[in-house]
């Protein structure tokens, strides 16, 4: 995933949300290194901590508790999409960030790059983190612990429940049928997506491969062919929410559970065939000069009540990694969250491609053809 | 030796040069040839290989989608132009001819009125009025001349009315700036010739205005050309322009090559429209 949309009340939030995805958008054009946002701190705070993250992060209920408790200030820049990040962690000086988030997908890309200090395993509540989404292989290597799986959540299907047919949203294949033509919008990542469109035709995200290219581009086309629009995150929360397409291919909770008081209408499932799991991660730099502060930051994101805080943070919310968030979430947000329907999802859903450098090109190609048609 | 005068006064003359010429040097001129050169490096296996290639610029020409990309751009932008100036000389020449002078310049802030508003936010406020439950699709459904929604939002016509939008305002400026500066002698003198109210206007206000029209055609061409965020939000993505295509090759695979080559196909094509308008102008005659 690359950015999430709002959390908040559409009517409320919209405009804000327009100001924030400016500013990341901004950013991302002029990857300007050292720019930070700093978000509310206390009046005398000794030490500074600097972190490079997703817009979730940057919420003043998630980060304040912190600063309090250790007197520090922690400056936050969010932006949008990995090559972002790495560009701006290129243009910085070592030891300038102390803290990552990264796609889950990219951890490993980010370990590649000898970015990412070594965790100690026993720092990290890794026993109460649920299983499927540990993600060993992406947050370690060669037995070493790099990161760590802090929130996660579904790319699958959105929809309102009141224009369409719910048992229809369980059939994968519904996305390139002509049943709903000119009601569908498509999410604009081309990794969930393709992986979507792979579960669709029977593929396992895993083992997407070269030769499973002509099929996709084949149904890439299609589903362009009865859809509306492809639009990023803003853009397909308000279609969705103001009723210009019924379907959302590639949104989730992410996308309508903090709308679920005022949009009832709205809602999301995981089909037969699956659905694509996305999952972001935290490590702590490996140029930092403040590793013990970095990994006490880090360790306070994936403690119960940072969780918590975490999964419903005022940019968006979904499903905290560690288990015991649960005991600080209110009944009606594990309810928004579908708190208790999280074993089937993760049973039926697979993380998103990770690709090598030269497929991931040609998934980009693929899709960029797609926008074209 | 003493210095001559003129030696000093080009001392002086240098010195008043040098900060903008430092400035230039620093912000454009370097990082240009760096973008030159990050276009002709690639990026293979996920590492920026440095060495000189023309694999890019190649690929450009290869990729139908990349190529269209910029097809889209120019349709678009020209499009958008032509549409400007046909819609902001008639409003500028209102403003400047039939407007009361003590009301011209309150005239002219309600026209460019809509520049006080975030430009995201403008785009999406389109969005909104141009939407299947937008307010236009909504009256003309109340009034009854169309019975189903019609589809405005999400193409390219949405693009074209959200730019058109803001860059009449730009091009009502710079042809009103020209039309009140025309002596009243023109028209006299035209009309003492024999020249009805339309021969004068199309015989002489318009060659007379053509600076202020191509100025601001020019502004619109090479704002328009470069923008993203128009077309991101209102195209619906059924289209790509090619800053939008520069910006999928940073979003996930940094690809830095490849966005710096098309962004200096990008900016070959606004060189291209500035020496178009140049020698039309004969600017460099001035």
């Amino acid at each position: 995933m690359s950015v999430k949309p709002e959390g908040n009340v559409m009517t409320s939030s919209m405009k804000g949300a327009f100001a924030r995805r400016f500013l990341a958008s901004a950013a991302a054009t002029s990857i300007a290194a050292g720019s930070f946002f700093p978000v509310a701190t206390p009046a005398f705070a000794q030490e500074e901590l600097n972190a490079l993250v997703w817009c979730d992060h940057t919420d003043p209920a998630l980060i304040e508790p912190f600063e309090k408790a250790n007197d520090v200030k922690v400056n936050l820049k969010d932006y949008e999409g990995t090559g972002a990040a790495l560009s701006i962690l290129e243009q910085s000086q070592p030891g300038d960030w102390d803290v990552l988030v990264i796609d889950g997908v990219d951890v490993q890309r980010a370990v590649g790059l000898d970015l990412l200090a070594e965790i100690p395993a026993d720092a990290l509540p890794t026993a109460d983190i649920f299983p499927e989404v540990r993600m060993e292989a992406n947050n370690t290597k060669d037995g070493k612990t790099y990161a760590v799986t802090e929130k996660f959540g579904y790319n699958t299907i959105s929809y309102d429940k009141t224009k369409v047919d719910p048992k229809d949203m369980q059939d994968l294949t519904m996305i390139w049928s002509d049943k709903y033509k000119g009601r569908i919008a498509l999410y604009d990542y081309y990794l969930p997506m393709i992986g979507l469109v792979g579960l669709g035709l029977g593929k396992k995200t895993a083992e997407l491969s070269d030769a499973d290219m002509p099929a996709i581009t084949e149904k890439l086309s299609a589903m362009k062919k009865v859809s509306k629009q492809v639009s990023d995150v803003v853009s397909s929360q308000t279609a969705l929410a103001t009723g210009e397409v019924d379907i959302l291919v590639g949104g989730g909770e992410w996308i309508t559970a903090a709308l679920s008081g005022e949009k009832p209408n709205l809602d999301w499932t995981v089909p037969d065939q699956g659905a694509v799991r996305w999952a972001q991660s935290i490590g702590v730099m490996k140029a930092s000069k403040k590793q013990d502060l970095a990994l006490k930051f880090v360790q306070y994101i994936v403690s119960p009540e940072g969780q918590a805080r975490l999964a419903t943070s005022s940019c968006y919310w979904a499903m905290p990694a560690n288990t015991k968030a649960g005991d600080h979430l209110t009944d009606a947000q594990k309810t928004a969250l579908r708190w208790n329907d999280q074993a089937e999802y993760l049973k039926k859903t697979q993380l998103y491609p990770i690709p090598s450098a030269e497929l991931d090109q040609k998934m980009q190609d693929a899709w960029t053809d797609m926008m074209q048609q | 030796m003493s210095m001559t005068l003129e030696q000093s006064e080009q001392r002086k003359a240098w010195g008043f040069v040098a900060p903008a010429l430092a400035w230039t040097l620093a912000f454009f001129v370097v990082p240009f040839l760096f973008m030159v050169a990050m276009s002709l490096w690639s990026r293979q296996s996920g590492a920026i290989v440095r060495a000189w290639n023309l694999d890019n610029y190649l690929a450009f020409f290869e990729k139908a989608a990349l190529f269209k990309g910029l097809v889209n751009s120019l349709e678009i932008t020209l499009i958008v132009t032509v549409l400007s100036v046909v819609l902001a000389y008639p409003l500028a020449w209102i403003i400047a001819e039939r407007v009361p002078k003590r009301f011209q310049r309150m005239a002219l802030i309600m026209a460019v009125l809509p520049f006080w508003t975030s430009y995201v936010v403008r785009s999406y406020s389109w969005l909104l009025v141009l939407s299947k439950n937008g307010v236009v699709n909504q009256t003309l459904m109340t009034v009854g001349l169309v019975g189903e929604p019609l589809e405005l939002a999400s193409n390219r016509t949405a693009t074209v009315i959200g730019f058109t939008h803001f860059f009449v305002m730009l091009l009502t400026l710079t042809i009103y700036a020209n039309l009140i500066q025309l002596s009243p002698n023109y028209r006299r003198a035209a009309a003492d010739l024999g020249a009805n109210a339309f021969e004068t206007f199309w015989h002489v206000i318009v060659p007379l205005t053509l600076p202020g029209i191509m100025t601001g055609a020019f502004l619109t061409f090479v704002l328009c050309i470069g923008d993203y965020v128009t077309p991101q939000i209102l195209g619906g993505n059924n289209e790509l322009v090619l800053p939008q295509i520069i910006m999928l090759q940073l979003g996930r695979r940094a690809d830095f090559p490849m966005a710096a080559a098309l962004s200096i196909i990008l900016m070959l094509a606004v060189t291209l429209a500035y020496v178009l308008c140049a020698r039309w102008l004969k600017i460099e005659r001035a």
